[in-house]
């Protein structure tokens, strides 16, 4: 059993109410950063602790923290990016639900560090009702004393607000959330100037995920050293993997990114295996956007050694034989499921989220899922497969935020693991309505150059 | 002798010296000729424009004098700023011209290449951009989305179909008009330029986002289907407006004025006016409105590029290409076989190509 640090007390009765939670040691953090630290002091333990954005990208957020601008009498703000849309991952509702008070403590210990005195938490439109949770929260930690002027009598002040997005997965682009946050229409800016320099109204800002932020209280609490010690390399600290598809125990889990993936899958204290006792096939392990393994590649990388939950060794072997620890949406896919029809879906999803901003994404997403769904309906010709091949070629990298690259990713990892599959839909038109390509030899071992 | 120091920067192999805060684009353009990348959404008068379309993209080849690494993605030239001792390819990067091609088929994915019965046509960013850029043939397939068209009041016409989403209107109406009443709905493929719902827009300088638009998605009512840009002639002209600047280009054939747009440089953008010196936008009044010559006070030939289509045929000096055909027919005159109207079923009028899915075949001209 690995060490938990965010979920540690998610079983305790009742640790959504400010009571329970300050019993089980809550808001320690607040009072040791406020009291005996500096805002640079925690911006340095931050770093110490090598946490890296758990929204995706994995961008250390001590470094994140150390790019704000700081210019005389403009103010900062820290924005809690809470508006989880990627299809698989639900891991930061789950924290919003049932422990609410760990993403305010971790709020605002980090808006002492930026010195941010108003806190903005960008909200899902659709997680309609865990607003009302954060914010009977927020006014529970207000009326004692965390929240509002002059926090612990350290003359810190801080208000918390939270904004509901209206339901677009590309207000979870930090900068289309600024602009969908001032009220505009969510269209990503042009990056430079980052948001660290001109972000929202025009200020510095930093946009944090909601459990980067939630785990900045236990590096407060135990020292960013000691976080640094769990997990692996520059994998470090616990990270919450929510796990969906065929297993027999989906859902969120805590994990000190050790753990191989075959244990995570099969092993009991986990997701304890493939459901109905099937074989798996394949596995997207962060989230939609990030690259599909088959599952061969997935439990094994090409060189032959074990992979393990965490950022390195998912990506190990780049996306020609990895993948991404992304979000931590762990979708699994059992022998009987078509990776067509899966990446149909995708490209349907992404098509549909396209803020139309730039040419390539906002025409090229729906060229693929029109391409995707004329083989998966038995009418592509082998020509379609390479003309996907040049069309997500040429959306990757050329857009202005990454709704591009996400889209593009996943259909050019099925096409390069799963081309087999591709093109037996386009062979047997007929069979194909019917049938499923099946597991195949997607799970055989694969043959390491020596 | 300002204080902004000169930045060294180095696009194709050509180098040049411009102030620090200079788009690479804006240096590109400064070497001129065909270094300079293409632009459909960028607009230099209109804050904020730009890095939409992607068809701009360049490679960035050496970051910096001081940190040469080049950068990693391909970067819209337009909304880039130069450094000292930048080093850019545009031309002579195989990667730009692959991504270029690939922006320029996704422009043309869903625009319904109308352009025999486009007002645009002669004059169009994108007919030119397909032209250097693009292929012969299509690799879609698909049907082609379209829009209804329409009236944004009585001077302008919306026609979504041909749009591009450049937000160029959008900038326009927010920066140069009191107030915005249009914008961009929905998203995606099928995001649309429109008014809500289906207000016209009436404001004495919103006449101006028919100048701005790249293709022909928005028109002038006035002009619509009167005549071919190419077979009118440019001539600058001014009056004494209380509105605006008063100095525009008047669209002529003989003494009549078919057409009035502000004045605009080789790269499509309006001039600044030397009377004023801010950019020459121009009002409602004096585009729409005064169609007599009498009216304006005529300056003389506007500056047209020799290898537009509009100045076809209006510079006399321009050298003739040899009659070739009498010569290969040994001195005797072509002889006419046949009117090719009498005998083909193309050409039908009643037949609106911006409605057709797809590109037009022979079948959709078949009598039915």
């Amino acid at each position: 059993m690995g060490r938990k640090l965010l979920l540690h007390n998610a079983h305790v009765e009742g640790i959504r109410t400010y009571e329970v939670y300050r019993k089980t040691g809550g808001y320690r953090s607040v009072e040791k950063a406020l009291k005996t630290l500096t805002p640079d002091e925690v911006v340095e333990e931050v770093k110490t602790s090598g946490l890296r954005g758990r929204g995706g990208a994995g961008f250390p957020t001590g470094m994140k923290w150390s790019f704000i601008a700081k210019p005389e009498g403009v103010p900062r703000y820290l924005v809690v990016n809470a508006d989880e849309s990627e299809p698989g991952t639900f891991k930061d509702r789950y924290l919003m639900e049932y422990i609410p008070h760990a993403l305010i403590e971790g709020i605002i210990v980090s808006s002492y560090a930026l010195g941010a005195n108003t806190s903005y938490i960008y909200i899902r439109g659709e997680y309609a009702w865990i607003p009302d949770i954060l914010e009977h929260a927020i006014a529970e930690a207000k009326a004692n004393g965390f929240l509002g002027k002059n926090i612990l009598g350290t003359g810190f002040d801080l208000e918390i607000y939270v904004q509901r997005g209206a339901g677009a997965y590309i207000c979870g682009e930090e900068t289309a959330l600024i602009e969908s946050l001032e009220g505009k229409r969510g269209n990503p800016r042009i990056k430079p100037p980052f948001p660290a320099v001109k972000g929202l109204w025009d200020c510095p800002t930093v946009v944090n995920n909601v459990e980067s932020i939630a785990a900045v209280v236990p590096i407060i609490n135990d020292g960013g050293a000691e976080f640094a010690k769990i997990g692996v390399g520059r994998s470090t600290g616990t990270k919450l993997i929510s796990a969906c598809g065929n297993l027999n125990k989906p859902g969120v889990y805590e994990i000190d990114m050790t753990i191989s993936v075959e244990e995570f899958i099969y092993s009991d204290e986990w997701c304890g295996g493939i459901k109905g006792g099937k074989q798996l096939k394949a596995c997207i392990p962060g989230g939609s956007s990030v690259p599909i393994l088959p599952a061969n590649l997935l439990l094994k990388t090409a060189k032959g050694e074990t992979r393990y939950m965490n950022y390195e060794s998912l990506s190990d072997g780049g996306f020609a034989t990895g993948t991404m620890m992304g979000s931590g949406g762990f979708i699994v896919l059992d022998e009987d499921q078509c990776v067509v029809e899966h990446t149909y879906t995708l490209a349907r999803f992404y098509r549909h989220e396209s803020c139309g901003q730039c040419s390539p994404c906002r025409e090229g997403t729906g060229w693929m899922e029109k391409i995707l769904y004329k083989i998966e309906s038995g009418n592509g010709t082998l020509h379609d497969i390479d003309l996907l091949w040049d069309i997500q070629r040429k959306i990757e990298g050329n857009t202005i935020c990454p709704l591009g690259d996400a889209a593009a990713w996943p259909v050019a990892a099925a096409i390069r693991h799963f081309r087999d599959e591709f093109e037996w839909h386009v062979n047997n038109p007929e069979l194909c309505r019917t049938q499923n390509f099946g597991l195949a030899h997607y799970a055989d071992e694969i043959h390491v150059p020596a | 002798m300002s204080d902004t120091p000169l930045f060294k920067v180095t696009i194709d192999n050509i180098t040049v010296e411009v102030p620090a805060g200079t788009t690479i684009l804006q240096a590109a353009r400064q070497v001129g000729g065909d270094v300079a990348p293409p632009a459909m959404c960028f607009y230099t008068p209109l804050e904020g424009s730009g890095g939409k379309c992607r068809t701009c993209l360049v490679e960035v080849s050496k970051g910096s004098e001081k940190d040469p690494r080049p950068m990693p993605k391909l970067v819209a030239s337009c909304r880039t700023t130069v450094m000292d001792g930048m080093e850019v390819k545009n031309i002579t990067s195989d990667r730009v011209q692959d991504a270029r091609a690939g922006v320029v088929e996704f422009l043309l994915l869903n625009h319904p290449l109308d352009c025999p019965i486009c007002d645009q046509a002669g004059e169009c960013h994108l007919q030119d951009l397909g032209y250097e850029h693009g292929s012969s043939g299509t690799r879609y397939e698909f049907q082609r989305r379209t829009f209804e068209k329409h009236d944004l009041g009585k001077y302008i016409q919306l026609h979504m179909t041909r749009c591009i989403l450049c937000y160029r209107c959008v900038f326009t109406a927010a920066q140069v008009t009191n107030s915005r009443e249009h914008g961009v709905l929905d998203r995606g493929d099928h995001a649309q330029i429109a008014t809500y719902i289906e207000k016209s827009l009436e404001n004495d300088f919103i006449g101006n986002v028919i100048d701005v638009c790249p293709v022909g998605a928005l028109t002038d009512k006035t002009f619509r289907f009167k005549n071919r840009v190419w077979f009118t002639k440019p001539v600058y002209a001014s009056c004494d407006c209380d509105k605006c600047c008063g100095e525009v280009t008047l669209w002529m054939r003989g003494d009549e004025v078919f057409r009035v747009t502000a004045r605009k440089d080789e790269w499509g953008e309006i001039k600044t006016s030397p009377k004023t010196g801010k950019t020459g936008w121009i009002c409602n009044d004096c585009r729409f409105e005064k169609k007599k010559l009498s009216q304006w006070k005529v300056e003389g030939l506007a500056d047209i590029s020799r290898h537009s289509v509009i100045g076809q045929g209006k510079y006399p000096l321009l050298e003739k290409s040899n009659e070739t055909i009498s010569k290969v027919l040994d001195g005797r005159k072509p002889r006419l076989l046949m009117d090719i109207h009498s005998v083909s079923e193309v050409n039908r009028p009643e037949i609106d190509l911006s409605e057709i899915n797809g590109p037009a075949t022979s079948s959709i001209f078949k009598k039915q």
